[in-house]
């Protein structure tokens, strides 16, 4: 019962973290390139205005696929939040990845599918890192339980940092930021005009915004659970990577998506084998 | 519905097309959203993307070539939408009205809520035009702005 409470609770409040952590974002984006900025609340005006916009689909499949990512996108978050199994929150979080591709692909516009094409090249280079994480948590805690996590006095930070870094850069991708604000391009409008959201218009696009708040908090919870114990440690961890994907979205420039793919495999898995190498080989050398 | 109608009036989403215009306005259009005038603090943003856009902003006469394809953006927006011609060949063809390929102004075309008129319109008109038009929109839905 009380699962329950937690799961209704959450469903209900994470869009609202998330608006606001959008707002924030898009204030703090606007004082770095020296304006004023919009109100913290912008995005829920957004939201709305979009939800009361006339219902136009260029093809009805795609809002099956939407619907499936705002479907995976809650379950994956809801795994979070219940504590349960690390390994196959990674895999809904794929699902819901691959879902928004297919959504992407089921219409005729070209931008649309540039867009799927690049969101599909970025699963590419996540999707790894993400599984080596659930594994590198396996390590430390002997299960892909997240309970374990918040049971273990050790935060995750001590001894999987480098872990740590590969998972900063996939929350860049996962953000949508740059150098990896490839799919959609909040800014690059000459070049694939909305890339992947092409296709969405009002409260279909109001829809992908809301999956994307639950995707903020959900991100923001896996940082969070770095430094699980005490509980605001966490906070203040999710709070700096946030400040820093902020940072690190306005001073680089957007690169390509070989680039993305070559330089997260390069650097992010790279860290990720070498941390789990250090914890699994390492003590069995010693063994034998 | 209250909390839609109000939500309207704060994020106007702008799409800007340039008919034919000499690019004068079409600069102005853009310095709207640098720095010195930051349009974002009203929640107007460019959008690169008729369907998510709720505002049209046309620059230039319309000629032969360009009146379909105002004609399709328009139709590609979802409503409720307005339209603000932007500029004096904007609202009225302007030095090229009589041009053997020139049909006038935006309204030849497309019904227009907001004329913006100057040569080239100066950013703040334009913010004044957009901020009409969300007058005029409050009107239409009885909200106050």
């Amino acid at each position: 019962m009380n699962a329950w409470i937690i799961a209704i609770v959450t469903v209900i409040v994470a869009p609202f973290i998330g608006g606001l952590l959008a707002g924030i974002d898009r204030r703090i984006t606007a004082r770095l390139q020296g304006r004023f900025g919009p109100p913290i609340l912008q995005p829920f005006y957004d939201f709305f205005k979009l939800l009361g916009k006339a219902k136009i689909a260029s093809s009805r499949l795609q809002l099956i696929w939407i619907y499936g990512y705002l479907v995976f996108m809650v379950t994956a978050l809801l795994f979070l939040v219940l504590k349960l199994d690390l390994l196959l929150l990674v895999f809904v979080i794929g699902f819901a990845g691959v879902s928004f591709a297919l959504g992407g692909f089921s219409s005729k516009s070209p931008y649309s599918h540039i867009g799927a094409n690049r969101e599909l090249m970025q699963m590419l280079a996540y999707e790894p890192v993400l599984l080596l994480f659930a594994l590198g948590v396996f390590a430390v805690n002997g299960s892909f339980l997240i309970s374990e996590i918040f049971n273990n006095p050790t935060p995750l930070l001590a001894r999987l940092w480098p872990i740590f870094i590969a998972v900063l850069l996939i929350l860049t991708i996962k953000l949508r930021k740059s150098p990896f604000d490839l799919a959609t391009s909040h800014h690059g409008h000459q070049e694939l005009i909305k890339g992947i959201m092409t296709e969405y218009s009002g409260p279909y696009y109001a829809l992908i915004q809301l999956t994307e708040w639950y995707e903020y908090v959900l991100l923001l919870g896996l940082v969070y659970i770095f430094w699980a114990n005490p509980w605001w440690a966490g906070l203040i961890v999710a709070a700096v990577a946030y400040i820093l994907e902020l940072l690190i979205d306005n001073i680089t420039a957007r690169m390509t998506v070989g680039w993305a793919v070559k330089f997260v495999w390069s650097v992010g898995l790279v860290l990720c084998v070498l941390n789990l190498i250090y914890f699994w080989l390492l003590p069995i050398k010693g063994v034998s | 519905m209250g909390i839609i109608a109000t939500s309207r009036l704060k994020s106007p989403w702008i799409m800007h097309f340039d008919n034919s215009s000499c690019n004068g306005c079409d600069i102005e259009v853009l310095a709207c959203l640098t720095p010195l005038y930051d349009v974002e603090r009203f929640g107007i943003v460019n959008m690169g993307n008729p369907k998510h856009a709720d505002v049209l902003v046309v620059t230039g006469p319309v000629n032969r070539r360009t009146a379909r394809v105002l004609k399709n953006l328009y139709e590609q927006i979802p409503g409720p939408k307005m339209v603000i011609a932007v500029g004096t060949c904007g609202t009225s063809g302007g030095v090229f009205h009589n041009c053997y390929n020139v049909l006038g102004g935006v309204d030849k075309v497309i019904p227009v809520d907001v004329y913006v008129p100057g040569c080239a319109a100066r950013p703040e008109a334009i913010i004044d035009g957009v901020v009409l038009a969300l007058q005029k929109l409050a009107k239409l839905q009885g909200v106050a702005l």
